[in-house]
């Protein structure tokens, strides 16, 4: 609140009384859980600076906290399952993506609280404006990533249905249209209609060029996009190891916390990884329609990730803080 | 195959509804509440004093000039006082309250605001006046935010005070007990710590009520 900064991350609901939320369950266990650690982790920077042995106690609970925080409310575990999900990525890919986006996070809130306060002395204020234009960048890479997906799945998901009233309706009429529509996508999907298997390898090339073997270098968009944003807990946590004379401590908290978040995010990108490969095995059995469904649940994977994107950018939906996942 | 198609796009919501749900607390701010009234018995505003927690504290203070190391003064603070107020507007100052039942508008602080800081604790004192100063037979203030970024609790001593008013009756609607998790998490904090909250969300949230006449 002290500043632009934290005020920012605030987002929604300002100026009516919304009901407070109800925390109950599972999600209110989730939260206490990573209150608790975060309110021990200024009492045990305290005592890393008596006590060094300390400084391992801080490390585990950072890593608790990395592991719980990610389990949280967050954007970027959705952007990523559903970016996964939209390209028909391999589970090993979603683990990578989950690492390298956790692992940028934490290098971002060390370099902002490194330069900004520790080189240059300057403010709260001055960081929390430095994060909000990296937060704006973050966001808008978002939507872009979103928007190319989904006019790529959307046409992708059109042309099946399409192929499909047309196989309706004149058995041959298909074959034409093929040789001109999709030469240059390396569409093995529709050529052989009645070869299920053509089209439902797992990971057999997609009717996009997004899902092929640059996968790395295309995903480096979504790494950057989840990862260019701090944690505003890492932040907190690095400056007032600063103050206590620390920052290494600090450092090594955040990047002990980037690995717990890494551990979530990769579990539950598995999960959505794992949801779509069951997906395309049932759509074997269902030539056709299988295709549709398919694509169909690209397009919405792509649309999360435009809907996630619109929503940060325009300030409706409040991030996951300077902390977020 | 409807059926999973179906599961699917339910798990993809559920997802998507769940990364909008609410994150956890950053900042705790330990509360004392003055309800200021007119010698009419109109209640005119609220003056709070709110303590920051000690990270949250040294955040907000990091890279601010001081004369003296590791102490601020009221001055010193001026420019981050002036800030904070001026943040706090486009959350409603987190502070919610109804007459009879009907919301209250609330003005901007009054001047005069100001920051301290003792023992590593930062301190916000300011007044916020009413719009329409009202005789109210039920006044209710909530004091929280709906995003629970910031946990706000009542402190143990004086948390809420009457100024002014005649022969009105104070309810402070304190929230639940804590668990045991968050009873033993508070024990590990060190004594020396002023701000030693636990509660978060509106399962904890503090409610005031005055009855008035």
């Amino acid at each position: 609140m002290v500043d632009a900064a934290m005020a920012q991350p605030f987002g929604l609901n300002h100026g009516t009384a919304p009901a407070p939320s109800e925390v109950g369950g599972f999600a209110g266990w989730i939260l206490a859980k990573q209150a608790e650690f975060y309110r021990m982790l200024s009492g045990l920077i305290r005592a890393a600076k008596a006590d060094g042995s300390a400084a391992y106690t801080l490390l585990g609970i950072s890593f608790l906290y990395g592991v719980f925080h990610a389990a949280g409310p967050g954007h970027g575990k959705a952007v990523i399952s559903s970016y996964l999900v939209a390209n028909n990525e391999t589970w090993r890919r979603g683990i990578v993506l989950s690492f390298a986006s956790a692992i940028l996070q934490a290098f971002s809130a060390i370099a902002i609280v490194g330069v900004v306060a520790a080189l240059l002395g300057a403010t709260a204020k001055v960081m929390g404006d430095t994060v909000r234009v990296i937060e704006i960048v973050s966001y808008a890479l978002i939507l872009l990533i979103g928007l190319r997906l989904l006019w790529v799945k959307g046409r992708a998901l059109l042309q099946a249905v399409g192929l499909k009233e047309r196989a309706h309706a004149h058995d041959h009429a298909h074959e034409h249209g093929h040789g001109h529509h999709h030469h240059h996508d390396h569409d093995h999907d529709h050529d052989h209609d009645h070869d299920a298997s053509a089209w439902s390898h797992g990971h057999a090339p997609e009717p996009s060029e997004l899902a092929g073997v640059h996968w790395l270098r295309r995903g480096l968009t979504a790494i950057v996009a989840v990862g260019l944003r701090p944690c505003s807990g890492a932040i907190i946590v690095l400056v007032f190891a600063l103050a206590q004379g620390l920052f290494w401590i600090g450092v090594a908290s955040t990047f002990v916390m980037g690995l717990g978040t890494a551990i979530t995010v990769a579990a539950i990108a598995t999960l959505a990884v794992g949801a779509r490969e069951l997906a395309g095995r049932l759509a074997k059995a269902k030539p056709g329609a299988g295709v549709i469904i398919l694509r169909g649940l690209e397009t919405a994977a792509a649309l999360v990730i435009v809907l996630f994107g619109a929503a940060l950018l325009t300030g409706y939906l409040a991030s996951e803080r300077l902390m977020g996942v | 195959m409807n059926v999973l198609l179906r599961i699917l796009f339910v798990s993809l919501l559920v997802l998507a509804a769940g990364s909008l749900a609410q994150a956890h607390p950053h900042v705790w701010v330990t509360m004392q509440t003055e309800l200021v009234y007119a010698p009419d018995g109109t209640i005119t505003g609220i003056r709070h004093a709110w303590s920051f927690d000690d990270m949250f504290s040294t955040f907000a203070t990091q890279g601010l000039e001081s004369k003296e190391k590791g102490k601020f003064t009221r001055d010193e603070l001026a420019p981050l006082a002036k800030v904070n107020v001026e943040s706090l507007k486009e959350f409603g100052y987190f502070t919610f309250a109804t007459a009879d039942g009907k919301k209250m508008e609330l003005t901007d602080p009054a001047p005069g605001f100001w920051l301290d800081y003792k023992d590593q604790v930062l301190t916000l004192n300011f007044l916020l006046p009413f719009k329409k100063p009202v005789k109210a037979k039920e006044l209710k203030v909530e004091i929280y935010d709906p995003s629970i970024f910031v946990d706000f609790a009542f402190a143990k001593d004086k948390p809420v005070q009457l100024a002014g008013a005649p022969k009105c009756k104070l309810d402070v609607v304190l929230p639940r007990e804590m668990t045991f998790a968050e009873g033993k998490a508070l024990s590990q904090i060190p004594a020396e710590e002023k701000n030693t909250t636990m509660a978060w969300g509106a399962q904890f949230a503090s409610k005031i009520l005055v009855h008035c006449p």
